[in-house]
């Protein structure tokens, strides 16, 4: 059981001007599972992805990836480990062709970038791999545009295809929904089940049916704390999420989850 | 071929008659003109090399008049010991700028907006004060250069003419140099920072190192074209660089546009055009040269080469 653990998370703690966001949160991810963190607002989802992908540091705890101990690598470093993420709020390059921000993501991988001369545009080692992930969530047919002037929809494709690119065994996805319409959420939620099986997904999600679609696991987090986690059936069932959630049913959670 | 835009054409008609400059000059005898256009090519160069990292990286140095300074004390040290070795001179130009753009890096690019605007130039306050303070080089009166940099019998620099063609194959060769640096997988992670840092940290890479490579790439260009700016005046002086020549650099990337390839070539020219026009009717000239750069900043964002149908930023 112990060596299917990718990542594990140990007894993590931050806190931000006396308030502990992250209160001593213990979570084991295993390999090739999709591991959803749910949890009210406020319940500190958003400072744990920071803390996995080193833009905040942990005050003290352990986070393990891999057999290595990454609590306090710099973010930069942590991609080449494997691990690529998406954001909440759409990251991309506004300026840059939607292919060029991929080809960006193709490079990240391929090694480092201090390579003066040749054109990177024309270099088919990195537009191929780009346009494959610009196939695989269906955005091939606009590669040749400025990314800034598309739809939120298609950012939020772009910024799947970024993570893609970099071929990453451990994908930390932070609301891939997000902002999402009814439709292109459901495109969403098919182009990530596609995903499923061939690499370990942590998904962020206040779409309960995105997450009870998508999850093998699901992780109940309440004031920066696990509180529980298990099976979607499991969690569905079990009486300490249902309290955490105003005590109601989990109906009412999945409709409080969505507001907010 | 393919047909020719408008900026194309512009491009093509201004290096044409950079190139046949001197033609010109040797039919009419107006060495006034060689003179002007010497000082507008060296300071295309330097144009061209600060918007490597102004308009490509949008790292903001207000301090990049300080190469141009390096650049021409290179020059002027080695002749006053009468080493007069133009390699050497070159050498230690490109040398030098490139070590002090790499220490003053490493600290300014920690920094971002205001704060780089205002360390990058007390760092070249510094080497100004620096060589006010040094006697034996003139202190700020200055250090006349007696002899041009000697570069073997095939190439006299002493000749007004040689000189100028040395600048202008230079300016050729360092913009075809930044459109390589500029599409390369390098370019691109420059550019990719200029638009998102964050993402591309996120993406794996070590954007300040990245920086400071590019940092120290337009630091190295801008010290040689300071050695060519020491053997074209004959003299140099911590004047030179103060801040307010470094303004002056910037202005001509923004008036041409940044991030565009050729945009600081037509910037430098429009500049040091003006100058000399405006200087020579008014007294005062600077004020109407201050509101002319108020207005393009104002209504020509992406400077002369958004006139010339292309669209701003990239």
């Amino acid at each position: 059981m112990d060596e299917s653990v990718i990542l594990g998370i140990k007894d993590l703690y931050k806190s931000f001007g006396g308030v502990a966001a992250t209160n001593g949160l213990t979570l084991d991810v295993l390999e090739r599972e999709v591991h959803a963190v749910i949890g009210p607002n406020g319940a500190g989802k958003t400072t744990l992805v920071s803390q996995l992908t080193g833009v905040v540091l942990p005050d003290a705890g352990q986070v393990v990836f891999r057999g290595r101990d990454i609590t306090r690598m710099p973010a930069y470093r942590r991609p080449h480990l494997g691990m690529a993420r998406s954001f909440q709020i759409t990251s991309i390059i506004h300026d840059m062709t939607v292919l060029e921000n991929v080809v960006l993501a193709v490079q990240a991988k391929a090694g480092h970038s201090y390579r003066f001369w040749e054109s990177a545009i024309i270099d088919d080692q990195l537009t191929e791999p780009a346009m494959r992930a610009l196939t695989q969530v269906g955005l091939e047919t606009e590669a040749m545009q400025v990314a800034g002037p598309l739809s939120h929809g298609e950012h939020r494709q772009l910024e799947l295809a970024m993570v893609l690119a970099t071929d990453p065994e451990l994908v930390l996805l932070d609301e891939p929904t997000a902002g999402m319409g009814r439709e292109d959420s459901t495109r969403m939620v098919s182009m990530l089940e596609s995903l499923k099986g061939s690499r370990t997904i942590i998904l962020v999600e206040h779409d309960m049916d995105a997450v009870f679609a998508l999850a093998d696991r699901i992780t109940v987090m309440v004031e920066g704390r696990a509180i529980a986690t298990g099976t979607p059936d499991v969690i569905r069932a079990d009486r300490l999420v249902r309290e955490a959630y105003l005590g109601e049913d989990i109906n009412t959670a999945i409709k409080s989850a969505r507001e907010t | 071929m393919k047909s020719l835009t408008l900026r194309g054409w512009v491009t093509l008609v201004v290096l044409v008659a950079l190139a046949l400059l001197p033609v010109f000059v040797s039919m009419t005898g107006r060495e006034f003109f060689l003179v002007l256009a010497t000082r507008l090519v060296i300071l295309a160069i330097a144009a061209v090399s600060l918007n490597l990292i102004l308009g490509y990286g949008r790292m903001i140095s207000f301090g990049h008049a300080a190469y141009l300074g390096i650049g021409a004390y290179a020059v002027g040290i080695p002749v006053y010991y009468e080493i007069y070795n133009g390699f050497i001179h070159i050498g230690i130009a490109v040398v030098v700028s490139a070590a002090f753009a790499f220490l003053t890096g490493l600290v300014c690019l920690r920094t971002r907006g205001v704060n780089f605007i205002m360390i990058t130039m007390a760092f070249s306050m510094m080497v100004f004060f620096a060589f006010v303070s040094i006697e034996e080089y003139g202190g700020d009166d200055g250090l006349v250069i007696e002899v041009r940099s000697e570069f073997g019998q095939w190439v006299n620099l002493e000749n007004d003419t040689v000189l100028y063609y040395v600048c202008f194959v230079s300016l050729l060769g360092i913009l075809y140099l930044i459109r390589r640096i500029v599409h390369s997988r390098f370019g691109m992670v420059i550019q990719g920072a200029r638009g998102n840092e964050a993402r591309m940290q996120s993406l794996g890479f070590d954007t300040f190192r990245y920086r400071l490579v590019c940092y120290v790439i337009a630091g190295a260009l801008c010290g040689y074209a300071g050695a060519l700016l020491g053997n074209f005046t004959s003299f140099i002086s911590p004047e030179m660089m103060d801040w307010t020549r470094s303004g002056e650099l910037i202005f001509m990337v923004v008036l041409g546009g940044t991030s565009s390839l050729f945009g600081p070539v037509l910037g430098a020219g429009l500049f040091i055009l003006l100058e000399e026009i405006l200087s020579g009717f008014w007294l005062y000239w600077q004020l109407i040269f201050g509101i002319f750069l108020i207005l393009v900043v104002l209504f020509a964002k992406g400077g002369i080469d958004s006139w010339l149908g292309r669209r701003p930023e990239r």
